[in-house]
């Protein structure tokens, strides 16, 4: 561990690595990681979460949306040591032991991907979508997900299997 | 990215000291902006003082002077959805919803959208010369690619333009920034706070060094019955604007009272020019008279090559929005895609 001089409180938290606490799927974990670690690299490089995807790791493509503390927010674009304490919902977290989440299962039923790799971001970013309670026509959908891009350009099927969803709740 | 500290402020003075302290200090807000800045290796801070932990200025109030009080904390999100927003001041809503995606309004903050950097490409590319980046070696804007670069208020230093989208409807409204520094507090009105590049193209703003934006203040006029906001960008969503207008507009029978028409993604700050809001002040709201303040407000404008484009374009979209405003069927509140 590195120690700066800023000139700062002495009760200012100065070392560099530090451990923080995260609920990650409802499970209290532990990681010890550097400030300047993202939210994206801690899930996948320190606690082997690696569902949540890295495309563009610029806020661009939405592969790495996850859910914090309920709401959809770019894992990529988030220091880890921001969400110490936070309540983090990835992909691996959405199914109910063996049942899967509706979303999962109308992605598989509405063949909603094909390389799949965006398909994380996109279910975990449709959950936060639902609970938002924004959308209410397809046209509406189509707009509030459009942070999350395919590049295979499976987003009709995408767009279908959300509806399905979210007509099924109604 | 640098090796740099972290650390969470649970008050303003806190904040405010950790930052003043320390030249190499900087906030953290909802991190859209700073993180990515930060993997492009264009900040380099020693520490950052994250203020998502402080309670106050974080919520959307109303004022004593009939206005609304949009806290620095809360987020672009909850911003544009908030009932007293969605409802007295539908264009900042809208405005607010045409910008980035859901996630990143989730995270983004107000005060940091009114400091992120600007998009353009050599800003990012540490190989060429910008003097935003870098003052004193030149811009690589001028001469080069410049499809997306201002067409109003550039300098022979710096051609680029200020991103936001929620900026735009702040200017149109006339909205003021409440800072704190060391020293006190202090407000700007809109138009002050943003500045045009001149010979210093690497301040974006007149925010001081260590001064913190505790609030954006609305005043009462929120233009709720005829507004519009039209933002025309290369893909119908989750881009930034070629150009974005937003205008309100005051009716009395047929005859406009008072006019309100800023630009975005034409300069290195939200452009709105009184002469255009006078001209039409008691005149009829037909497309003759906008097309005549879209021409008082072009004035002067140039092109640098790829953007001419956007003088005629942003001519048509302000007469485009300006009916639009009339038209209380394209004022539905939400996220819409560009038409
Ligand atoms: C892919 C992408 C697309 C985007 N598209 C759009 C778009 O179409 N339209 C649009 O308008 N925006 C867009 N944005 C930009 C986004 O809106 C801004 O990044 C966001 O508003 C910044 O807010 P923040 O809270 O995340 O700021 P941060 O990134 O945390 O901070 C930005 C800067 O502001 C400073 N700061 C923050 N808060 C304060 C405060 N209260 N007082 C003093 N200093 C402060 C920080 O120190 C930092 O220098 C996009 C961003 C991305 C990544
Ligand atoms: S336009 Fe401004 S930001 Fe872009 S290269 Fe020129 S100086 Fe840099
Ligand atoms: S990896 Fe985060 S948005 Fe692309
Ligand atoms: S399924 Fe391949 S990117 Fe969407």
């Amino acid at each position: 561990m590195q120690t700066v001089s800023t000139g700062l409180k002495p009760d200012v938290h100065l070392t560099n690595s530090r451990i923080i606490s995260l609920h990650v799927n409802g499970v209290p974990r532990i990681a010890d990681v550097a400030p300047w670690v993202s939210l994206l690299d801690a899930l996948r490089d320190h606690l082997d979460l690696t569902g949540t995807k890295k495309g563009c790791d610029h806020g661009q493509c939405g592969a790495c949306t996850v859910l914090c503390d309920g709401k959809r927010i770019l894992s990529c674009l988030t220091l880890a040591v921001m969400k110490e304490g936070a309540e983090i919902t990835t992909i691996e977290g959405i199914a109910q032991d063996d049942v899967l989440h509706p979303l999962q299962k109308a992605f598989i039923e509405n063949d909603a991907f094909q390389c799949g790799y965006c398909t994380p971001g996109q279910i975990c970013s449709a959950i936060g979508m639902l609970s938002e309670g924004k959308a209410n026509s397809r046209a509406e959908v189509k707009e509030l997900m459009s942070g999350n891009l395919c590049r295979c350009g499976a987003n009709t099927n995408i767009i279908d299997a959300i509806m399905e969803v979210k007509n099924a709740r109604l | 990215m640098n090796n740099f500290n972290y650390t969470r402020a649970g008050n303003i003075q806190e904040a405010m000291s950790l930052v003043s302290q320390n030249s190499d200090a900087g906030f953290l807000a909802g991190g859209t902006n700073m993180v990515d800045l930060l993997k492009y290796n264009l900040v380099h801070p020693e520490l950052l003082v994250d203020i998502n932990h402080i309670p106050e200025h974080r919520g959307i109030l109303e004022t004593e002077d009939g206005g609304v009080q949009l806290g620095a904390f809360a987020t672009n999100a909850e911003t544009a959805y908030h009932p007293l927003i969605e409802t007295r001041y539908p264009l900042l809503s809208r405005a607010i919803l045409a910008g980035a995606s859901a996630q990143i309004r989730n995270m983004a903050t107000n005060g940091g959208n009114l400091l992120q950097r600007t998009r353009c490409y050599y800003f990012y590319d540490p190989n060429t010369p910008c003097n935003k980046r870098k003052p004193g070696s030149g811009c690589s804007a001028i001469g080069g690619y410049n499809r997306i670069m201002a067409i109003l208020g550039a300098s022979e230093d710096c051609i680029a333009v200020f991103p936001s989208d929620m900026c735009v409807a702040l200017s149109a409204l006339d909205a003021v920034v409440r800072i704190d520094g060391v020293d006190g507090t202090r407000s700007l009105p809109f138009a002050e706070f943003h500045r045009l590049p001149g010979n210093n193209p690497e301040r974006d703003n007149n925010l001081q060094p260590g001064e913190i934006i505790t609030s954006i203040d609305l005043p009462e006029k929120g233009f709720e019955k005829n507004y519009s906001y039209l933002k025309l960008r290369d893909r119908s969503s989750y881009a930034f604007a070629l150009v974005s207008v937003a205008t309100g507009l005051d009716l009395e029978g047929d005859v406009i009272k008072e006019a309100r028409i800023a630009l975005g993604g034409v300069a290195h700050k939200p452009w709105r020019i009184k002469d255009a809001e006078d001209f039409l002040a008691g005149k009829s709201p037909s497309a003759e008279n906008f097309a005549a303040a879209a021409k008082i407000i072009l004035n002067g404008a140039v092109g640098y090559g790829h953007n001419n484009f956007k003088i005629d374009l942003a001519k048509r979209a302000v007469v485009r929005n300006c009916l639009m405003a009339l038209n209380p069927e394209s004022q539905q509140p939400g996220a819409h895609p560009s038409i």
